[in-house]
């Protein structure tokens, strides 16, 4: 189990975290998910012990190790950009964390080597081990990132935009295939990342973060299904604003219908198939005419450019000043 | 030990999906690829093309290729015999050997310092940095005579500890220790001005990975900061060499010019040519331009190696 007490953090003037709190259980898979600046990377460091708070207490397992530095955490950190040790071989990456290990507990040479064998074939790099980083895919340095953090078997995985750096495709495969590796292995993880697909695909809980405080901490569904805050409803998943009296009704595209009458009269000015379903992009009638994003079925026949149609929502989330209410 | 090992295999991925990696034959392809379109792109008429080349191929051949080869000429002029006597003559030989022994002990000394100094600015934040950087170009901006100057102010005989060194007999100016002092001023931007960019780009991530896996101190420097940096170090070093031994101005305000004593070797030349002895003036300066010479082949094998490294690791 993690647990962060009260953890602030300033970079000079500025205020990266003040007072974050949050609890993680045993082998739970953790997203820290806000734009860039919300602090998620600064909180992830922290919590490794590359960075250290200004005040708060960071505890793992029933040990308070505020003070300690990351080699004494137990920690597996994974970089962005890899930070592969580009003079190494890939197997020589993967051993570093064995090799300086004091003699004493040190593993002999021939352990080390058929443990980093054995951690190359956990992420599928069988015989690459004599490759050097600069000659391989981008996919595959990350993978062998991974496996150097395995190494020290961690009790902790930390991966700072595990994915950052790669491409849509390759994103996707490595995606998956890390969650499948979580599930066999249950070790406790946490990443980071501005996005927030990622996040709901992979996370079984996701922190929501923005401007250095927590705006929400729940599960894929409940962040998606019942936003906390606006910001958490603009940011996970898009969302249409709507004013209304004294707060803000917040309306996923898919959860607008086109209705015969009442509702509110939208000017259509583009429509296109988005995937499975039909995007309508239109201007509100109202005043101020704000720009509303609806889907439709694909089954039904979108309305045409220049049309005047009827929304209803069937499902909305209002933020007042005094709470949030979902309703259908 | 295998508690993390999958039991069972875990969703292939698909070997397409990887993009191809870059290997050193992509890049060259891509590199030529770029410089042909670009050169279409500016698109300079043929004629403005020849004139510049060849005016930089004049300007180069008169005023580094013309002395560099009368420098060789002179002191070949009367022939091996009088040009091996002359370098073998002893105040020669000794203003040979205090110039390699100058450069004994003041590349390594700014090695270190080049390093350290690079270390803390790239990889620390601490206040008065900036302070720190722009002092390291310090002696490139002063005169050479002035920097030979501020070591006479402090440790000549009216300096300012000069009366405390004499009482304890120890030689300052006009002897060895003022022009490694001298040296060491002048020569040590080389390493750290070399370095510092090259740390920069190369950012914390490798080290704090390294520490990561519960390395120390001293072996994250050894297993990964040196070697990410040896190329660029190596180069600075070489400057720095090719600098502390063809050194002047500061050298000659120091050093006494005391023949087989205080005379490096561009201090020796000097002496030699005032002294009308056109030949060994030459001849000793003809090293010196072996050394630059020496030096600029080194250089060029080393860009060549680091341009190949950085490049392929993109």
């Amino acid at each position: 189990m993690i647990r962060l007490n009260g953890i602030t953090k300033r970079f000079g003037d500025y205020p990266a975290l003040h007072s974050i709190d949050l609890e993680i259980r045993e082998g739970e898979f953790i997203a820290l998910l806000g734009p860039s600046g919300s602090g998620k990377t600064t909180l992830l460091r922290i919590i490794a012990g590359l960075e250290f708070q200004d005040s708060g207490q960071v505890l793992i397992g029933d040990q308070d190790v505020s003070g300690h530095p990351v080699a004494d955490r137990g920690v597996g950190f994974v970089f962005q950009h890899y930070a592969l040790f580009r003079h190494m071989t890939v197997a020589e990456n993967v051993a570093f964390g064995l090799n300086v290990r004091k003699r004493r507990d040190r593993p002999s040479k021939a352990v080390i080597k058929a443990r980093a064998e054995e951690l190359l074939g956990l992420v599928q790099l069988e015989g690459l081990g004599n490759r050097l980083p600069a000659q391989l895919s981008g996919g595959q340095r990350q993978r062998v990132a991974l496996a150097r953090a395995l190494a020290i078997e961690p009790k902790l995985l930390l991966l700072d935009e595990p994915f950052g750096a790669l491409d849509a495709k390759v994103r996707k495969d490595l995606r998956r295939w890390l969650r499948d590796l979580h599930k066999q292995m249950g070790l406790t993880s946490i990443f980071v990342t501005h996005d927030q697909e990622e996040a709901l695909e992979l996370a079984d809980r996701v922190v929501v973060m923005d401007h250095g405080g927590i705006e929400q901490v729940g599960t894929p569904e409940e962040v998606y299904m019942q936003p906390a805050t606006p910001f958490v409803a603009r940011f996970v998943g898009e969302s249409n604003r709507l004013q209304s009296g004294g707060g803000e009704i917040h309306v996923r595209p898919h959860d607008l219908e086109i209705v015969d009458a009442g509702g509110e009269t939208v000017l259509v000015d583009n429509v296109f198939r988005k995937g499975g379903v039909w995007r309508v992009e239109g201007t509100l009638g109202t005043p101020g005419g704000r720009v509303i994003e609806i889907d439709l079925e694909a089954s039904k026949t979108p309305p045409h450019l220049g049309e005047t149609i009827r929304i209803q929502p069937r499902r909305s989330t209002t933020f007042t000043t005094t709470g949030t209410t979902n309703g259908a | 030990m295998t508690a993390i090992i999958a039991e069972s295999p875990i969703v292939p991925l698909s070997a397409s999906a990887e993009p191809e990696p870059v290997t050193r034959e992509t890049l060259r392809h891509r590199l030529l690829k770029s410089r042909r379109n670009s050169a279409r792109a500016t698109g300079e008429s043929r004629v403005a093309q020849t004139t510049l080349i060849a005016l930089a191929l004049v300007f180069l051949g008169f005023f580094v290729l013309l002395p560099l080869i009368a420098v060789f000429s002179e002191a070949l002029k009367q022939g091996l015999g009088m040009f091996l006597s002359a370098v073998t003559n002893p105040d020669a030989f000794a203003a040979i050997r205090l110039t390699l022994i100058i450069a004994a002990i003041s590349v390594p000394l700014n090695m270190v310092f080049g390093v350290a100094a690079s270390w803390a600015i790239t990889k620390f934040r601490f206040p008065g940095k900036s302070v720190l950087i722009t002092l390291i170009d310090l002696p490139f901006s002063v005169s050479p005579v002035v920097s030979g100057l501020i070591f006479v102010l402090l440790f000549g005989a009216h300096g300012y500890f000069g009366a405390w060194l004499q009482a304890h007999d120890v030689k300052i100016i006009f002897a060895v220790p003022g022009i490694v002092l001298a040296t060491v001023f002048i020569t040590f931007p080389f390493v750290a001005r070399e370095l510092i960019p090259l740390m920069m780009e190369q950012g914390k991530d490798d080290e704090e990975a390294a520490i990561s896996l519960g390395a120390n101190g001293w072996q994250t420097f050894w297993h990964v900061t040196l070697p990410n940096i040896r190329w660029g170090l190596l180069y600075g070093v070489l400057l720095c060499n090719a600098r502390a031994m063809g050194e002047f101005g500061a050298v000659s305000v120091v050093s006494g010019h005391i023949r087989g004593l205080t005379n490096t070797m561009p201090l020796h030349v000097e002496i030699l040519y005032n002294e009308y002895d056109f030949v060994g003036a030459f001849a000793v300066a003809s090293l010196l331009a072996l050394l630059a010479l020496v030096t600029l082949v080194a250089k060029s094998v080393l860009e060549w190696r680091f341009d190949l490294k950085t490049g392929a690791s993109h």
